[in-house]
């Protein structure tokens, strides 16, 4: 067990800096110089220069490299070119908001597939079925961003429940702090419902197929308890994964929901550095929302090998 | 097969209102006609018109071309160069060349289709063309570990065997033996992809990675939509369900194929 960790945690280490390169690379090849354009047209060129030399961008590539990965490394995500404040705190400050809202998001699709798949999986062939499935159809196909449109339509502009977007800010509040966020995660949330629960019924369709459920039947108990005792627990490995996957999507997802609703998250921030050519900014948030993906995969990985000791061989 | 029909049914109609809209729009999308702006669906107007008094269904039918140039370029880019990896992975597997390609892929599955976009757009600018590179980029893995996949299976294959004794090089073998038999597979997972595109061109078009105007979008219409939603409700709704329709009826249209084509299926059925 100790060496197929190590083994992924290598394979991880691999993958981080493979993609930081990649990142690197291609924000490098971005023209202009962001030290002339922070100053403007007007700037002197020494001024320039003494820019460049505080940014440390007067170091050759490789240098650079090294100082932005050792920095992040060390939570030193660099100073934003636009706002000369250090780019850690502005992510940070935003975290708080793509981060709740990814996981609220997540909570809800989970509350909302599991009862869904285990009903059509234990009603397969029925109506109920088809209406489940059905409707996992349609969540597919609704692109987020429009249906949480329609959300603010319903349930700001018509009903005011809710507002139409915005963020309190978290010391006002938990309550109004979740409030704000409940609409977007609604949105967020209901494609990924919809796989998760294809996901949740096939996998127990899966397992009600196998050897261990007929001796379960056989032993006597009934088809709600073997679903609920034996299929169940076994047809959650491949819903984990899914789930895991979906946090990081739903952290890159939240960047086109948080324009909807004006959200002061992740995504925000990225659209604000692209159009102020503050890469830097652009650069870190790019590779965190990787770093994010690769380390959930790792760590689905780990989860597989604890709860399925045959994958542990299989490297 | 009701699926199957439904699907490929949907999916004629706006592929047709793309066509069409090459040579015949009910109304000019480029003319504006400040006077009737936000006018609510009526016999002139099917679906209303805009804030600058364009007729919606015009600018839908145009909108089609961008989703669907978009999406098919999208999952040309994912199989022109997928399966030829997952093909000469497949060829080489256990070596070193399959474990390079393969660990690429791994990569690139890191870097989902919107953060793709955000890098492509913060260098190169925001444009169709980028929105089609990097909805391509992120379907290469999909393809590339299918066809690996798919290949691998045929590659223990008697067939296959005899194909070898006969000298053919496994180049060779890979065209004209291998890609025949995975083909149906890579149809459905195209079907799927372009689905997976038009979602993702309306995403991207939306928050403004994608098509710039005046190229009229799907995504770019609801972008424009939103500030309007509460006066004039229709701006959103009927794009939405242009997205929504298409989306559904490629997915219908993919699980229709596949129940289709896999011959146990079949048997299964019959």
């Amino acid at each position: 067990m100790l060496r197929y960790i190590l083994k992924r945690f290598l394979s991880l280490a691999i993958s981080l800096i493979v993609a930081s390169m990649v990142i690197f690379a291609v924000i490098e090849i971005a023209p202009g110089d962001p030290a002339a354009y922070m100053l403007g047209i007007n700037a002197q060129p020494d001024t320039i220069a003494a820019l460049r030399a505080e940014l440390g961008l007067d170091q050759s590539k490789l240098q650079r490299y090294l100082s932005w990965v050792g920095g992040m490394v060390v939570g030193d995500f660099g100073t934003s070119y636009a706002y000369r404040s250090p780019v850690a705190e502005m992510i940070g400050d935003r975290l708080w908001v793509s981060l709740p809202l990814a996981i609220y998001a997540l909570t809800l699709s989970t509350i909302i597939a599991f009862p869904a798949g285990i009903y059509a999986a234990s009603r397969r062939g029925h109506f109920g079925d088809t209406a489940v499935m059905g409707a996992t159809q349609l969540g597919v196909a609704i692109p987020n961003f429009w249906f949480a449109m329609i959300c603010v339509l319903i349930f700001a502009i018509k009903l005011r429940w809710f507002s139409a977007g915005g963020f309190p800010g978290w010391d006002r509040g938990f309550w109004d702090g979740i409030k704000a966020l409940t609409l977007p995660a609604i949105a967020l949330a209901l494609p990924q419902a919809a796989i998760l629960a294809r996901v949740m019924r096939s996998s127990l369709l899966d397992m009600l197929g196998e050897d261990f459920i007929r001796t379960a039947r056989a032993k006597g108990l009934s088809r709600r308890q073997t679903l609920w005792r034996h299929a169940l627990r076994n047809a959650m490995i491949p819903v984990l994964t899914i789930i895991g996957l979906q946090f990081s999507f739903l952290l890159a997802g939240a960047i086109i929901i948080e324009q909807v609703f004006f959200l002061p998250g992740l995504g925000r921030l990225v659209f604000q550095s692209i159009s102020a050519r503050d890469l830097i900014v652009v650069e870190s948030v790019v590779m965190l929302l990787v770093f994010a993906v690769i380390l959930v995969n790792f760590l689905v990985d780990l989860t597989y090998a604890i709860v399925d000791p045959r994958l542990r061989g299989r490297t | 097969m009701r699926n199957l029909i439904l699907g490929a049914a949907l999916t004629t109609v706006f592929v047709l209102a793309a066509l069409i809209s090459f040579i015949f729009t009910p109304y000019d999308i480029a003319a504006l006609d400040i006077p009737n702006k936000l006018q609510q669906p009526s016999a002139q107007h099917w679906f209303g018109t805009d804030h600058f008094g364009r007729d919606i269904f015009s600018m839908i039918m145009v909108g089609a071309r961008t989703s669907i140039a978009v999406a098919v370029l999208a999952v040309g880019i994912g199989m022109g160069l997928g399966i030829p990896l997952g093909l000469t992975a497949a060829a080489r597997r256990g070596g070193w060349l399959d474990e390079i390609i393969m660990r690429g892929n791994d990569l690139v599955f890191a870097f989902p289709a919107l953060v793709i976009a955000i890098l492509i757009t913060a260098v190169f600018g925001a444009s169709a063309v980028n929105a089609i590179i990097a909805i391509g980029i992120f379907n290469i893995p999909v393809f590339a570990r299918l066809s690996r996949g798919a290949a691998l299976g045929l590659w223990s294959r008697d067939f296959i065997l005899s194909a070898r004794v006969a000298g053919k090089s496994s180049a060779r073998i890979s065209v004209e033996h291998i890609l025949p038999n995975i083909g149906n597979l890579m149809i459905v997972q195209g079907t799927i992809q372009f689905s997976l595109g038009i979602l993702a061109e309306a995403g991207l078009s939306y928050v403004g990675l994608g098509a710039q105007p005046p190229t009229p979008s799907w995504g770019r219409m609801l972008a424009d939509a939103q500030t309007l939603v509460s006066i004039a409700p229709h701006l959103a709704l009927f794009p939405g369900m242009a997205i929504i329709l298409t989306v559904l009826g490629l997915n219908l249209m993919g699980d229709g194929l596949r129940d289709w084509l896999d011959p146990r299926l079949r048997v299964l059925r019959a």
